[in-house]
């Protein structure tokens, strides 16, 4: 473990080395930590849908809410942006900008469509009078749904404060680590995708 | 020498790109076979319940293992444990939430 190897020494060592993908240095060590800090922020939400979805107070269940095959195109563009990110690290550290940055558009327009069609849905509920105070089934769908959309959103926001660093400043260790971090960041919201798609999609519409 | 780290590189890359189309393709297997249980009613309720959950958890350890490359090399290994530790207190916080709730809501009927 190189523990008091700075980050930036690092990556350069672990690239040169060709061994390490994205788990190398303190900094991404660090950043693995509080992820895994927002894993728990993310089972107590989990926790407090699995004990609220029944309360639906007289209103709409996730059986009458929820459209499977809309949710299935939104994992579908979260999944492929995940698999686009993961091209984006690859060339990033094969220092290929150009490829760098296309893989990043294409995956921040993946996340737009995603977020896009949340934001839709959330739209078409609250229009119908199915905003989270109507029950406490709705106020935790609301809470746990959002979170994640929030999540989403600030990966949006932080990929496309990297874009143009590396628009600018090129792929620099720095940069390299920054993305690292990001890729992180992008694969565990899909990971967090999958248990919000079975627990709530899935398992509320079965 | 030059060459040769070169080629070295170009055999890494393709590995790369392999083991995330590997994760991606059985992502999408991991995928759809849920969704098409719970929309076609194909199984009764308690198998297409079980089936939604294992391939959900399936899912998710193909992807701590080929996007977030968790593994248990020396370099990984903490990180690794680091992810093992929360997924305990994770089952507990929510397993233990649900099974009291249930019994309150049990003990109340």
């Amino acid at each position: 473990m190189s523990i008091t190897i700075p980050a930036d020494l690092n990556v350069a060592h672990s690239d040169e080395h060709h061994e390490h993908h994205d788990t190398s240095g303190n900094t991404l060590f660090g950043f693995w930590l509080y992820l895994m800090t927002d894993c728990i922020l993310f089972a107590s939400v989990f926790a407090t849908y699995a004990v609220l979805y029944m309360n639906t107070d007289g209103g709409v269940s996730g059986k009458d809410i929820f459209e499977l095959d809309f949710v299935l195109i939104e994992t579908a563009a979260l999944l492929v942006s995940s698999i686009t990110y993961g091209l984006a690290l690859i060339f990033a550290k094969r220092h290929n900008k150009a490829a760098t940055l296309a893989w990043l558009l294409v995956t921040f327009a993946l996340g737009c469509v995603f977020i896009g069609m949340e934001v839709y849905e959330f739209h078409h509920l609250i229009e119908h009078g199915n905003g989270p105070q109507r029950s406490a089934f709705l106020s935790s769908f609301f809470a746990l749904v959002g979170m994640h959309g929030l999540h989403v959103t600030a990966g949006l926001i932080w990929m496309v404060i990297m874009m143009v660093e590396v628009a600018k400043t090129g792929l620099g260790p720095r940069s390299i680590t920054r993305l690292s971090c990001l890729s992180l960041f992008w694969h565990f919201l899909d990971i967090v995708w999958i248990c919000v798609f079975t627990v709530v999609y899935l398992l509320g519409a079965l | 020498m030059s060459a040769h780290l070169d080629s070295h590189k170009a055999d890494d890359l393709a590995a790369s790109i392999k083991s995330y189309l590997m994760g991606f393709a059985l992502s999408v297997i991991l995928t759809a076979i849920p969704f098409w249980a719970v929309m076609t009613h194909h199984f009764e309720k308690t198998t297409t319940l079980s089936l939604v959950l294992v391939m959900a958890i399936v899912q998710i350890v193909v992807h701590l293992k080929y996007f977030l490359h968790l593994d248990f090399s020396k370099e990984g290994k903490i990180n690794t444990f680091s992810f093992l530790f929360t997924a305990l207190i994770i089952v507990m916080v929510v397993g233990l939430s649900v099974w009291i709730i249930l019994e309150a809501n049990a003990l109340m009927m």
